[in-house]
């Protein structure tokens, strides 16, 4: 099962070529151009591991697409791309949840290593998840 | 240029506005004390001239009034038969000499036919006959006489005093002669000044003393004074091309105690006061004349003097008010230019405001097409490694030219990273530091890279040194900046950089100093600029040191730079203590 990746920017190249390279490397990757598109994809589907926001954004911009998938998607791993290294917006972002953030021009392995740590977080919480959940019900039985 | 001009028109405004504000009051007070004074004072002059004047009348009526008095004592205590014999008449003359002086000439005794029937005097008058002259007729008229002064029988000036007695059928008159040079010198005595003179002539204009220069005024205005018409201001045209012109009646008073001052202006030009006042019962004039220059002397001394205070005074206005002008434009220019200068410092700071806001601006934008043409590369060496390419010539090449995109796109991020740094406003996130905590820390960041370059750091750190208010990242930047550019120019021999801290009075000082390759004299001026760098392309960006100016600026402190070349550089930083705190204490 790979990981499903969202990548949401509204730089269409680089969206474009960032997808191929990503494919290359055995990710799936969605693509949205817009923080309301990007948050609409993370509704209508449901496996995405790790989404990669680019903070500032016409319309939604990042900050805001980031309150409202964690909203929706609580378990998604959320990194943020910003081409302004404005560490004020990082840190706000890590403050509403953000995994972590890279500026952009990135390097294309640091950032696969940080997808891979996203999702490694994120199953972890997945499976703590259904531990409890388990436990729960065994638990339940109360006898 | 239009300094120069707008200077010399400011300095002469100034110096015009001086003057006229100074100038003017003290024209003012001139002029209307003067006029005051003036017109006070010849209210003073003429009535005190007015009043000797009519003093001295008040004498000389007195006198005459007197030997009328005296010769008819004589003609009513004697009879016709005492005085008719010349022995007693001689005795009597004797006496009245003896008593006044001198002043009675001679004494007769003249019948109602005009014959002088006993005589007593120096003349060989005895049996004159005086039956025909005037003296005689109009004595005849009234119980006593005086007459005007004329020559008679002697040949010489005088007047007589006559008093007519009428005895039983008898009417006969004593006379006597009054010395008309005693009478004169009483007239003449009277002085004022240096060109007063008074004299006495009758109705007619003729005089009855002798004046001792020539009087001014003539005929007409005797009589019309006498007459009590009003004096005028008019012109008497005395002969051809020459007149003569009463300027200004001052006063004019009619009746018993007729007086009249006039000012007249000779034939030579001159200004006279003439003050006439009536003796011996309106039949003569007492005349007084005073050049009026004379007369007024004091008043012109004063106002001389006035007018040469008031000249030096504007005088020395002016020439102050030149002085002061010139040296409040000269301060005004100063402060224009200093405010020049100000003004182009602030503009400068807006110009960095702004270039700060603009680069901040482009930072932004090119970030983003800097991503995408590194991600595009990395595409293309993805791509590479799939393809079997193997063999390819250019395989190599292709991969170096897209690595070199990769590196640049990174040294693109760096620059407008530090570029954002620098056009950022500090946060304001101060906290008290210790400075000497500080620099142990970045050396202790920056070790790895000196040891690379063959370089030896040494601290030399002050125990007692005050604490700082201030943000730590701004310090360990600025620590950072000027470590790394020391480090950077000290060449592959090796070398030393040695950072101390000191305490100077209120301000913390920290001194960073290498035995590098130096700063020439042509660049010291120059290095805090942004974008300044010597550093070869891709290893430095030139804004290092700006960005350190700018913190300890705005913490209030200063850099400074001292440099030889192929000696080595110091750069010296000071930062104000923070207040009210005592020196921390190292354990």
């Amino acid at each position: 099962m790979s990981t499903v990746v969202l990548l949401v920017d509204d730089e269409v190249p680089f969206v474009e070529t960032m997808t191929k390279r990503l494919t290359k490397r055995e990710l799936t990757v969605l693509a949205a151009h817009s923080g309301e598109e990007g948050l609409e994809k993370l509704k209508e589907n449901k496996k995405v591991d790790v989404v990669i926001l680019d903070v500032k954004m016409p319309g939604m911009d990042g900050i805001e697409a980031l309150r409202e998938m964690k909203k929706a998607r609580p378990l998604a791993e959320v990194i943020m791309l910003t081409g302004h290294a404005t560490v004020e917006t990082a840190i706000e972002g890590m403050k509403l949840g953000a995994f972590d953030y890279l500026m952009k021009p990135c390097d294309l392995d640091q950032l696969m290593a940080k997808v891979r740590e996203a999702v490694a977080k994120k199953s972890e919480h997945e499976r703590k998840i259904i531990e409890a959940q388990a436990m729960n019900i065994a638990l339940r039985r109360g006898d | 240029m239009d300094d120069a001009q707008y200077y010399r028109q400011l300095r002469r405004n100034i110096v015009l506005v001086v003057i006229a504000v100074s100038i003017t009051p003290m024209l003012l007070i001139g002029a209307i004390t003067g006029y005051e004074f003036h017109i006070s004072y010849y209210a003073k002059v003429l009535a005190h001239l007015q009043e000797l004047v009519e003093k001295h009348n008040q004498n000389l009526d007195g006198f005459l009034n007197e030997r009328q008095v005296n010769i008819r004592f004589l003609g009513r205590a004697f009879g016709y038969e005492q005085l008719a014999d010349e022995s007693r008449l001689e005795a009597l003359l004797q006496m009245l000499q003896e008593e006044h002086h001198g002043v009675f000439v001679d004494l007769g005794l003249v019948d109602e036919k005009g014959i002088q029937v006993a005589y007593a005097g120096p003349f060989k008058l005895a049996q004159a006959d005086y039956a025909d002259a005037e003296w005689f007729r109009e004595a005849m008229k009234s119980p006593s006489y005086i007459s005007g002064v004329f020559l008679g029988l002697r040949g010489l000036p005088h007047f007589i005093v006559t008093v007519k007695i009428q005895e039983d059928d008898k009417t006969w008159i004593l006379r006597s002669t009054i010395d008309f040079v005693a009478f004169n010198t009483l007239v003449e005595n009277f002085q004022l000044g240096e060109t007063g003179l008074a004299y006495i002539v009758n109705s007619k204009g003729e005089f009855q003393t002798r004046p001792r220069q020539d009087p001014v005024l003539i005929r007409e205005t005797y009589e019309a004074f006498l007459e009590d018409r009003p004096l005028e201001e008019e012109t008497f045209t005395i002969a051809e091309g020459h007149s003569e012109r009463i300027q200004k009646v001052w006063k004019q008073d009619t009746g018993a105690d007729r007086v009249a001052i006039i000012e007249k202006r000779s034939l030579a030009g001159r200004r006279y006061l003439c003050v006439m006042t009536s003796l011996k019962g309106g039949e003569w004039i007492l005349v007084y004349q005073q050049e009026a220059r004379d007369a007024f002397s004091e008043l012109y001394y004063n106002r001389n003097i006035a007018i040469l205070i008031m000249v030096l005074g504007s005088v020395a206005v002016v020439f102050a008010a030149i002085v002061l002008s010139r040296r409040m434009v000269f301060f005004i220019a100063q402060a224009d230019r200093e405010k020049e200068m100000m003004n182009e410092q602030v503009i400068e700071a807006g110009k960095l405001a702004s270039v700060g806001e603009l680069a901040a601006g482009i930072a932004h934008e090119i970030n983003n097409p800097v991503a995408i043409m590194v991600e595009e590369a990395g595409w293309v060496e993805d791509l590479l490694e799939e393809e079997d390419l193997k063999g390819a010539e250019n395989l190599e090449e292709l991969q170096r030219a897209l690595k070199q995109i990769r590196t640049q796109g990174a040294r693109c991020k760096e620059i407008t990273h530090k570029l954002l740094s620098f056009a950022r406003r500090t946060d304001p996130r101060v906290q008290t530091v210790s400075i000497n905590e500080l620099v142990q820390e970045v050396v202790g960041l920056s070790e790895q890279k000196a040891r690379f370059g063959n370089v030896k750091i040494s601290l030399s750190l002050s125990e007692r040194l005050l604490p700082v208010k201030a943000a730590p990242s701004e310090i360990q930047q600025v620590l950072m900046n000027l470590i790394n550019n020391a480090i950077d120019a000290i060449d592959k021999k090796g070398g030393e950089v040695e950072v101390t801290t000191r305490g100077d009075g209120d301000l913390v000082v920290i001194d960073v100093a290498d035995d590098g390759q130096g700063i020439p004299k042509s660049n010291l001026q120059r290095i805090f600029d942004p974008f300044f760098t010597t550093k070869p392309v891709g290893k430095g960006t030139g804004l290092g040191l700006s960005i350190c100016y700018g913190i300890v600026k705005k913490m209030g402190g200063e850099i400074t730079v001292n440099s030889a070349v192929d000696v080595g550089t110091t750069f010296h930083v000071y930062i104000p203590a923070a207040d009210g705190e005592e020196a921390e204490d190292r354990a």
